[in-house]
């Protein structure tokens, strides 16, 4: 959308460096000239929300990895002596674990953001889905986090969660002891896991450079669906534009994030885990964390094994395939009726699956489980037929129209005041 | 040719190299050494009771079943059962039920206490609500198969020894 050479640097060192290697020019291009859609709402913040999250949790889990020991007979007790022992520990640690938690928070407004303004739709399809790989491997990065401290939650979901793989026929004992590296959850398997838990968040950083070098490719969507047609007129220049509300935001998320760390540090986990782990009981309720709760309550929907543990998996690669379900030539939600409501329904099913996820799965909340399991993949398997029949509403030809038919003012040529076409 | 047989050697070395590094995912020799088998008192156990020892880092029940409880097992159609096994297959005597205490669903440690035991007098499975009787097998909820019978011989009539 903007190329990499009108950028020059204004001192001599700077030129010097930049023939060598033009990193300066890729910056510019990619966070102070492009253009960003100038109709954008505050959803479009949470990428960036979502980096400082990133960057949160490797700072705080580096620093962490300093004072905690991978072993069944000190992991308990080394997470203890960081709570009570180590300077700040108690921060550190409350940081990391609820920072778990808002990123999961930011990921899923950011994930029905996408959704509701069709932004998986073309050409964002390989955008939308380095997405969801993203958001497959926090999955896999917080699931083995939430092991290490070894309390009675994190063996029983190791446990649970890594027995999912016995589903498969023939071959599933053999990668449950290979992924144990014994017999049960024990000693070999918290090990791995801490080394995965260390890896993992630097794979994630690798994605999202693809994601948002993606993202750079094809351009923003927006609100009204429609792409940047004139940059004068649709879009204005990232910096200061883009840059400013995006510090504004996360500024906003951190109060919230800080108020979980300093006023309720342990509402979103759960009293269990502060029970060493135990082989050989398992506590009367095991729940996953919270951001889990939807995916575990379609697993249990199911009463077989290997039905629930596909229909988990299932769910969540079907967003893979979004872009080639939704049949609507109209991107954007705001323009599609039937489409808004079917999302609203979706988000309060999946909600409620969260919600049932947490209760015990006997009587009435099976039941429950069980429809809303089923009204989940049926919103999936109705995009195709909603978008040959729906009426849409009239699109805005340009960014431009839809930011003046709003306001009813006139456009002033932002883009052209700070940048240099 | 020579590039079919170049990439046929290559991917002959990549597989080769490949696998220390999933071997070394599989139980090491010091922790299939733990495993070693492990000698059960049986006098410790009252009629009616369950004594739970550990074996390779999993639970094992071992169960002193009532008159009662082995009618019940043995008097079951085994045409309505998921796993169908007759309860003498299980036991090697028929006071005496010798069971891995892992829930056959996603692995959990079903509870055994009286009155903890469900609808079948077996063990309940707090997780997701499997039943088992008392042979151990799955009679109700998410679990695909019964309870796993472990290696095990009498040494007496007072021993016996898991593994
Ligand atoms: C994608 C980013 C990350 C996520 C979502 C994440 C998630 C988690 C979670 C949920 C826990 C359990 C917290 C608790 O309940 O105590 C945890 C623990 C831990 N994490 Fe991370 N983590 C991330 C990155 C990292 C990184 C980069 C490191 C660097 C080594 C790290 C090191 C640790 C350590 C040492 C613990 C154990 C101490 C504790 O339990 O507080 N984490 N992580
Ligand atoms: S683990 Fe026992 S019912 Fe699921």
């Amino acid at each position: 959308m903007s190329g990499p050479s009108t950028y020059v640097p204004k001192s001599a060192l700077g030129r010097w460096f930049e023939s060598r290697l033009p990193v300066m020019g890729l910056v510019h291009s990619s966070f102070i000239a492009y253009p960003t859609p100038r109709n954008l709402n505050y959803f479009w913040t949470f990428g960036a929300i979502l980096s400082f999250m990133l960057g949160a949790q490797i700072v705080t889990g580096i620093v962490l990895a300093m004072h905690y020991t991978p072993h069944t007979a000190f992991a308990f007790a080394s997470v203890e002596h960081i709570m009570r022992d180590v300077n700040w520990g108690w921060f550190l640690r409350y940081a990391h674990a609820n920072g778990a938690s808002m990123f999961f928070v930011a990921v899923y407004i950011h994930m029905f953001r996408g959704l509701y303004y069709g932004s998986y739709k073309a050409p964002r399809e390989v955008l939308w889905i380095l997405g969801v790989i993203i958001f497959l491997l926090m999955m896999a990065t917080a699931f083995m986090g939430y092991v290490l401290p070894w309390g009675q939650m994190s063996f029983w979901g190791a446990k649970v969660i890594t027995s999912l793989f016995s589903a498969i026929p023939f071959v599933g004992d053999s990668i449950t002891t290979l992924l144990w590296g014994g017999f049960t959850v024990d000693n070999p398997t918290l090990n791995r896991f801490f080394s995965l838990h260390y890896l993992l968040p630097f794979m994630i950083a690798g994605v999202v450079v693809l994601h948002v070098w993606a993202l750079h490719v094809v351009g923003q969507n927006n609100p009204a669906g429609v792409e940047i047609k004139n940059v004068q007129r649709d879009a204005v220049p990232f910096t200061p534009y883009a840059t400013i509300k995006d510090s504004f935001a996360v500024v906003v998320f951190t109060i919230v994030f800080c108020w979980f760390i300093f006023y309720v540090p342990n509402y979103l986990g759960h009293s269990d885990n502060y029970i060493e782990a135990n082989p050989l009981v398992t506590p009367s309720h095991i729940v996953p964390e919270w951001y889990f709760l939807p995916f575990y309550a379609i697993l249990r929907a199911i009463p077989s094994k290997l039905g629930g543990v596909l229909a988990m998996f299932g769910s969540i690669a079907i967003l893979a395939f979004l872009p080639w379900l939704d049949t609507s030539k109209v991107r954007s939600g705001a323009f599609r009726p039937v489409f808004k409501v079917l999302f609203w329904v979706f988000v309060v099913v999946c909600c409620g699956l969260g919600y049932l996820g947490a209760m015990p799965a006997e009587g009435g909340y099976v039941i429950a489980s069980r429809i809303l399991t089923l009204l989940y993949f049926l919103f999936f398997l109705s995009l195709p037929f909603i978008g040959w029949f729906e009426t849409t509403k009239p699109v805005p030809a340009t960014i431009a129209d839809a930011v003046l038919a709003k306001s009813g003012g006139s456009v002033a040529l932002a883009g052209a005041a700070h940048e240099k076409p | 040719m020579l590039y079919i047989a170049t990439g046929a050697a290559a991917a002959v070395g990549a597989a080769a190299t490949a696998w220390p590094f999933i071997s070394q995912m599989n139980p090491d020799a010091a922790t299939i050494a733990a495993g070693a088998p492990v000698e059960v008192d049986l006098k410790a156990i009252p009629e009616g009771g369950i004594m739970t020892v550990k074996w390779r880092g999993n639970p094992i029940f071992v169960r002193h079943r009532t008159a009662k409880e082995i009618k019940e097992a043995q008097d079951v159609n085994l045409g309505t059962l998921r796993d169908p096994e007759p309860d003498a297959k299980r036991v090697k005597k028929p006071e005496w039920l010798v069971v891995v205490g892992v829930c056959t669903h996603l692995g959990c440690v079903p509870l055994g206490a009286p009155g903890q035991r469900g609808e079948y007098d077996g063990w309940f499975c707090p997780c997701h609500g499997s039943q088992f009787d008392t042979s151990g097998r799955i009679r109700q909820g998410p679990a695909p198969s019964n309870l796993v019978v472990p290696n095990y011989v009498f040494n007496g009539d007072t021993r016996l020894t898991v593994g």
